[in-house]
């Protein structure tokens, strides 16, 4: 075998070569059907277009992401945090709406807290009942997301709360440096988990109960506290996902504000290579993957994919990605296309494959 | 009766892993009716060529037949639908079914449709009393010791109408009982036509059993031969490709001074400590550089003595001294407080982190105590892992790999660092040896005594006598969970002593005081 082929093999393999050859035919195949798609344009000091749409509108579901993957890593699953974003952004448009001056930046700034405060209250609810109590992830998480919806439209009393407050709005459509400032907002919370979690040994702590939870404990980690730490970590990310979506529009409901999000999250993560039995995980992989889910909904508006259609659309893409990731599945299709000369893959895992 | 043709031929099997040539041109073959030993050190590629056998790995390659035609197994159930049966070396059943569901998992007894659960209970129980164990086939199979789970795996290997029986290490966790009962029922199945590839790190046990030899060594043959005709000596010369510079050191090594250690305060006094169904109140002081042998026969309640000092199961009974003082070891957390380790015998559930590298399951321990804010500099990290990846001469010697990766006696290894890199004052080591190449064990041996000279105590749980005889300054013997005598080791100690120990239970040996 020549070093090249060899090679192609090595850049095949990796984790994220299908998500990222996915995305490339997405954006190709947009600016086919439209060839402007690609061009970016300066407008009173701020850059347009849809790539960088593409790039803002992603922003809150890369942060709700970065929480859930560190979840998955532990082995557990955040089902709250589309809930969550509801609750923290209905939290901080009533307060705005009940100040005298809603472009007051204390006011602003309290109602932030504010919402952060509950969520992190409510992460801490969902750590305490996966970690102390031993409820298993998914049904603790999915007391909060049927309970948090009940709770986010008695904040907005049933209503669309609607605002008028120029600094709350900013977050979600305001720009800094020609760019849109929720992607730095996006951009600073991956730097920070990825500095929290790379930096101390708490990524390899995660990474290591979510592995072998048995083992860790024997070897000295509190699995309890990690667990506990990374409910929290995903309900401030919600909450801050949620300030961006409610400042979007101006305006909180408590229906639909972060609706379906925990399930696109999950998907970001999954393509990303964070596998939802737990262990390993990766960041970077988690922001392509949301980064794929969003172009992929920008894709289904922007070709005019009708409604009834768009879904079934996504979910063939999703599913496409999961299948060619997949060991098993390329395993199979790799033994079907050269049966002698080709070894199977070496991401096999005996594990799977040895029955009792 | 090896007149015949071969059943089972392998000609010229290659595989390789992503920087490991783990088989290298390799030919084996197996004929009706031998007991075949496939020996080679940690890493060798033994467990390899036996899942390229069964299918778990395709190969690059290189031919397979059975029965005189090609095959190519797709996995491991289509091997042992065409007759060939294997026990891997790691333990793969079901802990949370019972026990007779899984020797009968995937193909239950079964009327219209229906299991049989009584039928299958009925037969899982005639199984186990030809293993000569005697268990619940109702209870989880969770819920028994590692060497039971290893039983019962032989006992679903035994029961498939197999004509190639494979067994990779079955014995490294039984007691001489129950690998005479092993050896009984193989021998049973040799003279009906079966036949056996068997693993094992244990000379006496092969020289036991086999009829014939294959040799590996990195990945490559280095001959077949009739078990009468090669002596130990040789043997191991043909696994290690030296001299025998390491078996030599075996013999010479001295039987422990019980003299020095067993003076001043205890470093552990635990008294009366219990845990209900599990270990009947023992009392037990270990001082600074002794080392404590724990025997006893399967079941009988080594591991759980070994678990309750360390935390890991919580005692509802006793009281707990560290250097004198009060105390309590409810969790691994406070255990590990008190500088004590603990090398668990289930290294694949309880040890290893199989997914992290070799370099994060060596630090692992010490991180975890160190906690996560303070992570370990990467150059400690690094000059940490190197000294023992050397020291214990772990293969292939990259600390980047993860740890799944490597064979079942190096990551035994990996576990034995996690605990030495964190210093301990007291290691429980239970069956540290297991799984482990004569070469390492003695070099783990070696270790063993080393450290508890340099002040570290030792409590050393293994179902080998010999080790702990060996180890040991004093010897605490168990039977049906209950601590029934404690000997000091000297001249008047032996194996046979133990066993009649062990044999007559409590009473009239010194009972702990
Ligand atoms: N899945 C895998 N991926 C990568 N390397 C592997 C894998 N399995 C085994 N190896 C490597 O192949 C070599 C042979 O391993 P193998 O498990 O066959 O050894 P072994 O002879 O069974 O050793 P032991 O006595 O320790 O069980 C080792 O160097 C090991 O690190
Ligand atoms: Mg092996």
């Amino acid at each position: 075998m020549s070093n090249r082929t060899a090679g192609d093999r090595a850049l095949t393999r990796h984790r994220l070569f299908w998500p990222v050859v996915v995305l490339v035919v997405l954006l190709a195949a947009n600016t086919a059907y439209r060839p402007s798609f690609l061009s970016v344009q300066m407008r009173d000091g701020h850059l347009y277009g849809s790539l960088i749409d593409i790039l803002r509108l992603s922003a809150p579901l890369i942060l709700v992401a970065l929480g859930m993957t560190l979840v998955i890593a532990t082995g557990g699953i955040d089902l709250s945090v589309g809930s969550l974003c509801a609750i923290s952004g209905a939290i901080a448009c009533l307060y705005i709406s009940r100040q005298p001056d809603q472009n007051s930046l204390g006011g602003v700034l309290t109602a932030l807290a504010l919402g952060l405060g509950v969520a992190l209250v409510l992460g801490a609810w969902n750590g305490v009942l996966v970690a102390v109590i031993g409820i298993q992830p998914i049904i603790a998480t999915l007391i909060l997301m049927v309970a948090g919806r009940g709770l986010a439209q008695l904040i907005t009393e049933g209503q669309i709360l609607t605002i008028n407050s120029d600094p709350y709005k900013a977050i979600g459509v305001g720009h800094l440096l020609t760019l849109p400032l929720a992607i730095f907002v996006a951009l600073a919370a991956a730097l920070l988990i990825a500095a929290v979690t790379r930096r101390t040994a708490l990524g390899l702590i995660i990474e290591s109960v979510g592995g072998n939870a048995q083992a860790s404990r024997l070897a000295g980690i509190r699995s309890a506290r990690i667990t506990f730490l990374v409910y929290v970590i995903s309900a401030a990310c919600a909450a801050v996902a949620g300030f961006m979506i409610t400042a979007n529009v101006s305006s909180a409901d408590g229906n639909a504000a972060g609706l379906w999000v925990e399930l696109d999250a999950i998907l970001a993560v999954v393509i990303g290579g964070t596998s939802l039995a737990g262990g390993r995980f990766s960041l970077s992989g988690t922001i392509l993957g949301a980064l794929l889910i969003q172009t992929l909904t920008t894709t289904v508006y922007a070709m005019n994919i009708s409604p009834q259609t768009s879904l079934l659309f996504k979910a063939v893409v999703v599913i496409a990605v999961c299948l060619i990731q997949a060991p098993g599945f390329r395993a199979r299709f790799a033994r079907r296309r050269a049966p002698a000369s080709a070894p199977a893959p070496v991401t096999e895992q005996p594990k799977e494959q040895v029955p009792a | 009766m090896t007149g015949s043709h071969p059943v089972l031929t392998m000609t010229g099997i290659s595989k390789s892993f992503p920087g490991v040539r783990a088989l290298d041109n390799v030919d084996f073959r197996l004929f009706p009716g031998e007991v075949h030993a496939l020996m080679g050190e940690n890493g060798a590629g033994k467990s390899t060529l036996i899942k390229v056998l069964t299918g778990v790995y395709g190969t690059d390659r290189g031919i397979v037949t059975l029965d005189g035609e090609q095959v190519s197994f797709a996995g491991p159930m289509q091997a042992t639908a065409a007759g060939v049966s294997t026990v891997y070396q790691e333990v793969n059943l079901c802990t949370n079914l019972s026990v007779a569901e899984n020797i009968f998992i995937g193909r239950e007894p079964r009327r219209l449709g229906a299991v049989r659960w009584g039928e299958m209970r009925r037969r899982a129980r005639a199984l186990l009393a030809r293993l000569d164990l005697d268990i619940d086939v109702n209870a989880q199979l969770g819920s028994y010791s590692l060497a039971v789970q290893q039983m019962v795996a032989i006992a679903r290997a035994i029961d498939i109408q197999a004509r190639v029986l494979v067994l990779d290490e079955p014995t490294s966790s039984l007691d001489a009982g129950e690998v005479a009962q092993l050896f009984r029922v193989m021998r049973q199945l040799r003279d009906d036509g079966i036949a056996i590839l068997f693993v094992t790190h244990f000379l006496d046990q092969v020289y036991g059993i086999a009829d014939r030899i294959t040799v590996l060594r990195n990945g490559q043959l280095v001959g077949e031969y009739a078990t009468s005709e090669l002596p130990q000596l040789s043997l191991v010369e043909k696994m290690i490709g030296k001299e025998l510079r390491v078996l030599e050191r075996l013999d010479e090594q001295p039987r422990r001074d019980p003299a020095d250690g067993a003076a001043g305060t205890p470093l552990l006094d635990v008294r009366e400590l219990g845990r209900r169904s599990a270990v009947a109140p023992f009392s037990l002081t270990i001082h600074e550089g002794e080392v404590v042998g724990l025997a006893g026969l399967l079941g009988s309640g080594r591991t759980e003595v070994a678990r309750l000092l360390f935390g890991a199961d919580r005692a509802d009974h006793g009281s707990v001294r560290v250097n004198g003082s009060p105390t309590s070891l409810r969790t691994p957390v406070a255990a590990i407080g008190h500088g004590i380790g603990f090398c668990s015998e289930n290294r694949r559930a309880e040890g290893i982190v199989t997914e992290l590298s070799v370099r994060e399951n060596i630090i692992l321990a010490l991180q975890a105590a160190r906690g996560w804010l303070r992570p370990l500099p990467r150059r400690r990290q690094d000059e940490l892992v190197e000294r023992y990846v050397r020291a214990l001469s772990i293969r292939p010697a990259d600390p980047e790999i993860p740890v799944g990766n490597l064979s079942g006696g190096n990551q035994q290894k990996v576990l034995l660092a996690r605990w030495l890199i964190t210093e301990p004052r007291l290691l429980i080591l239970d069956e540290p040896t297991r799984g482990i190449d004569i070469g390492a064990k003695t070099e783990i041996q070696r270790l063993v005594a080393e450290l508890s000279d340099g002040g570290m105590a030792v409590l050393f749980v293994s179902a080998e006598l010999e080790e702990v005889l060996r180890l040991s300054h004093k010897i605490a013997v168990m039977r049906d969970r209950e601590m029934v005598a404690q000997l000091t080791n000297d001249q008047d100690v032996d194996a046979d002593r133990i066993m009649q120990s062990i044999a007559a239970g409590a009473g009239h040996e010194g009972v702990p005081s």
